[in-house]
C-alpha cells in the first residue's frame, strides 16, 4: 500500500500486469489441446440422448475455456499494447523460483512415510530455515515449531498420517506410541 | 421454543464451546498475520474437521472465517498492510488515523464496526429463517440448477475488468470437476489412462493447492519486509462506542454486506464498494475519506464483516456456496452425509438455529478477545514473511496428506500451488476455479435429475421460482453488457468510469 490518493476502482479493477499474456497464451493452448482430445478422452454412447451423454459437460467446459480463453488472450494483447506494468521476464523467473520450493515440498512428502512424520517435519523445517538464510534464534525455533505442529495435528487433532517405516526398529510399545502420536 | 432449546443444548456441548473459543481467538490471530488469511487457515484445517461433528467443524471454520476479518484490520490500521485481502479498504482511513496519533480510536472503530456488521447479519439471518424455511422447499432440481447457473454468471460478471479471465477460470473449474469416472455410465473422462485420475480431482487438494500451498510459495519467493507496529497508548473502547453514534453508516454498511453476502459470487469487495460510496456521498465531511474518516472505516468494516453470516444463506437453504470459503464448508456437510438445502430446514432446524447462535457468540468472543489482547497480538506482526511461508507449507502437507495418505495428491497440490502463484502475482481471481468445481458438480447432477420432467425448453422455467431465477440471470447479463458499453463509451471519451 502506498500513500497515494485512493481510487476505489483498485478494489474492483486490480492493476494489469504484462506477464498476464504468458498465462493467457498457455491457458488458451491447454484449452485447444483439451478440445482436440475431447473425442478420445470421453465417450459418446449410441442411442443415448445428447443431454445424457457423459461427454456433454466436459464439452461445455472445454468450449467455455476456448471462448473465454480466446477473449482473454485478445484483451491481454490489447492491454499490453496500450499500457500495462511489470517486466514479463522477471515475473516468469519469479514463477520459476517457486519451482525450487515444489522440490523441497515433494522431498518432504516422500520422506515422511520412511522416516516418520515428526523426524521428517523437524528436518524439513530446520533445513528450509537454513536455506532461507535464517540463523540464530529463528533457526533454533524451526524444529520446535515442527514439534508443535506435529503434536497439535497428529496427537491432538488425530489427523491420519501413518507412522514411518523406521519406527519398526523400536520396541513394540514405543513403536505403537510413535505411530499413534508422532 | 423447543427448537431453540434443542439448539441451546447443542451449543452448550463442550466440543462446540471449544470450537467457538479456538475458532474466534484463532481467527483473530490468523487475520492479524498479514499473508495468512482465513482461506489459507480454513483450507489447512478442513481435513482435520472431517473427524468432528458437523456443528463442531463448521463452528471452528466459521469462527476463523468471521473473526479473521476482525484481526485483519489491526495491521491495516497500524502498518498500512491488510491482514486479509478484504481489509484493504480499511487501510484507506485506518492508517491515516494512526499517522495522526489516533490508532486506538481507529482500532476501536474497526472492532466495533466488525462486531456491529457481524451481529446485524446474524439477526438478519434469524429474521430471514422463516422465509427461507418456506421458500427453500420451492427449489426443486430445475431451480437449484438455475440458481447454480446464476452463481456462475455472477462470479464472472462480479469480476469487472477481469470477466474474461474469470470466465476461463470458472470453466477450468467446471472441467476439473468432470475429470474421472463418471457415475451414470461408468465411463472415464479426461483421465489420459492415468489410474489415479479415475477418482477425479479432489476439491480439497485443489483448494489447498490454490490457497495454502500457493501462498506459501508466494511468501517464500518474496522478501522479509516486516514493519514494527507503533505502540498503542489509550483505550480502544471509546472507538467501539463511537460506531453506535454513526448508526446510519453502520446500518447501511451492514445491509450492503448482508445483501451482497447472500448473492452468490459477489462477496466483500462489492459490498465495501457500495457501502463506502454511500458513506462518502452522504457524509458532511466527504473530504476526509481516504485521509482518516471514521465514517469510511465504519463503512468498510461493517460491510466486510456482515458477509460471512450472510454467505451461509445460499449454502444452508439451497446447498449452493457463494464463494470459496463456503464452498470449503460444503465439503464438511458432504463428508458427514448432511445435505444442505431444503431438507436441512425441514428436518434439522435445531442444527440451523445452533449455527446462528454460534455465529452470534463468535462475534462476541472475537470482540472480547480483541478488547483485552490487542497489545500482545501486535507481536505476531513481526513474524518474517518467508518464515511464515515455511510454516504454511509444512501445515499444507498435513491437510493434503491426511486426506488419503497420497503422495500424488501432494504433487497435484504443488502443481495447483504453482498455478496459484501465477494467479496471485497477476492479480487474477482464484475463486472462480473453486466455484466452477462445486457449482459444476451441482449443475451436472441437477441437470440430469431435471430431465425426466422436461419436454421442451420452456419447461425449465414453467414454475414461478425457476422463472424468477431465469429472469435474474437475464437482468444480470443485460446489466453487465450495459456496464461494458458504458465503460467502452467512457474510454472513447478519454475517461474511465468506475
Amino acid at each position: 500500500m502506498t500513500d497515494h490518493e485512493h481510487d476505489l476502482s483498485e478494489l474492483t479493477h486490480p492493476p494489469h500486469h504484462r506477464a498476464e499474456i504468458v498465462f493467457a497464451v498457455v491457458s488458451f493452448l491447454i484449452a485447444v489441446a483439451l478440445a482436440l482430445s475431447w473425442s478420445t478422452e470421453t465417450q459418446w454412447i449410441d442411442g443415448q440422448a445428447w443431454s445424457r451423454q457423459p461427454g456433454l459437460w466436459p464439452l461445455i467446459a472445454v468450449i467455455g475455456m476456448l471462448v473465454f480463453g480466446a477473449g482473454e488472450l485478445a484483451a491481454c494483447l490489447i492491454r499490453n499494447l496500450r499500457n500495462g506494468g511489470g517486466d514479463v521476464v522477471a515475473e516468469v523467473k519469479l514463477w520459476a523460483r517457486a519451482g525450487e520450493y515444489v522440490l523441497w515440498f515433494l522431498v518432504y512428502v516422500l520422506a515422511t512415510p520412511w522416516i516418520g512424520y515428526l523426524p521428517a517435519t523437524m528436518i524439513f523445517m530446520t533445513l528450509l530455515a537454513w536455506r532461507l538464510g535464517y540463523r540464530g534464534r529463528a533457526l533454533a525455533l524451526a524444529p520446535l515449531v515442527a514439534i508443535a505442529i506435529v503434536v497439535v495435528f497428529k496427537a491432538f487433532l488425530a489427523v491420519r498420517i501413518p507412522g514411518g517405516a523406521v519406527y519398526d526398529i523400536f520396541p513394540q510399545a514405543l513403536r505403537n506410541f510413535l505411530v499413534v502420536y508422532l | 421454543m423447543d427448537i431453540f432449546l434443542a439448539a441451546l443444548a447443542i451449543v452448550s456441548r463442550w466440543d462446540v464451546i471449544a470450537a467457538l473459543l479456538v475458532g474466534s481467538v484463532g481467527g483473530v490471530i490468523i487475520g492479524a498475520i498479514p499473508g495468512v488469511g482465513p482461506a489459507v487457515a480454513i483450507a489447512i484445517l478442513l481435513p482435520a474437521t472431517f473427524g468432528m461433528d458437523p456443528i463442531v467443524g463448521l463452528t471452528l471454520l466459521l469462527g476463523i472465517y468471521g473473526s479473521a476479518l476482525f484481526g485483519g484490520s489491526i495491521p491495516s490500521i497500524l502498518i498500512n498492510t491488510p491482514g486479509t485481502p478484504v481489509n484493504a479498504l480499511t487501510t484507506y482511513d485506518g492508517y491515516p488515523m494512526t499517522q495522526a496519533g489516533q490508532a486506538p480510536r481507529a482500532l476501536g472503530l474497526s472492532f466495533g464496526s466488525s462486531f456491529f456488521g457481524g451481529i446485524f447479519a446474524v439477526v438478519a439471518l434469524i429474521l430471514l429463517s422463516p422465509v427461507l424455511a418456506r421458500v427453500a422447499p420451492m427449489f426443486g432440481s430445475r431451480e437449484i440448477f438455475l440458481a447454480a447457473l446464476l452463481g456462475c454468471v455472477l462470479v464472472v460478471v462480479a469480476h469487472r475488468g477481469q470477466s474474461l479471465a474469470a470466465g476461463a477460470l470458472l470453466m477450468f473449474g467446471l472441467f476439473l470437476n468432470t475429470i474421472g469416472m463418471e457415475a451414470n455410465n461408468y465411463t472415464r473422462r479426461f483421465t489420459f489412462d492415468l489410474t489415479f485420475l479415475d477418482q477425479g480431482v479432489n476439491l480439497i487438494v485443489v483448494v489447498l493447492g490454490l490457497f495454502a500451498v500457493s501462498q506459501a510459495f508466494v511468501l517464500l519467493v518474496g522478501k522479509d519486509d516486516q514493519e514494527a507496529a507503533p505502540p498503542i497508548s489509550g483505550s480502544v473502547w471509546n472507538g467501539v462506542t463511537e460506531v453506535f453514534r454513526n448508526l446510519r453508516v453502520a446500518v447501511v454498511g451492514s445491509l450492503s454486506g448482508t445483501i451482497m453476502g447472500i448473492i452468490p459470487g459477489v462477496g466483500e469487495f462489492t459490498s465495501q464498494f457500495l457501502s463506502y460510496t454511500y458513506a462518502r456521498t452522504s457524509s458532511k465531511r466527504p473530504e476526509l475519506f481516504g485521509k482518516g474518516s471514521p465514517e469510511g472505516l465504519i463503512a468498510s468494516e461493517t460491510a466486510n464483516n456482515s458477509v460471512p453470516p450472510a454467505a451461509m444463506v445460499p449454502l444452508l437453504a439451497l446447498g449452493i456456496p457463494g464463494e470459496a470459503l463456503t464452498a470449503m464448508m460444503l465439503s464438511v456437510f458432504y463428508v458427514h452425509n448432511v445435505i444442505p438445502g431444503p431438507g436441512l430446514f425441514r428436518n434439522h432446524m435445531d442444527f440451523i438455529v445452533a449455527l446462528y447462535i454460534c455465529l452470534a457468540l463468535l462475534n462476541i468472543l472475537a470482540l472480547a478477545f480483541l478488547l483485552v489482547a490487542t497489545r500482545p497480538l501486535l507481536k505476531v506482526l513481526v513474524i518474517p514473511n518467508r518464515y511464515l511461508g515455511m510454516i504454511i507449507l509444512t501445515l499444507s502437507f498435513v491437510g493434503i496428506y491426511s486426506l488419503r495418505n497420497s503422495a500424488i495428491d501432494c504433487a497435484l497440490a504443488a502443481v495447483f500451488g504453482l498455478l496459484g502463484v501465477m494467479l496471485k502475482r497477476l492479480n487474477l481471481p482464484i475463486v472462480p476455479i473453486i466455484l466452477g468445481m462445486v457449482l459444476g458438480g451441482i449443475m451436472e447432477t441437477k441437470f440430469r435429475t431435471s430431465l425426466p420432467r422436461i419436454r421442451s425448453l420452456t419447461d425449465w422455467i414453467d414454475r414461478p421460482v425457476a422463472l424468477a431465477i431465469f429472469s435474474l440471470i437475464c437482468i444480470v447479463l443485460l446489466l453487465h453488457v450495459w456496464g461494458l458499453w458504458r465503460d467502452w463509451k467512457g474510454k472513447r471519451h478519454g475517461s474511465i468510469q468506475h
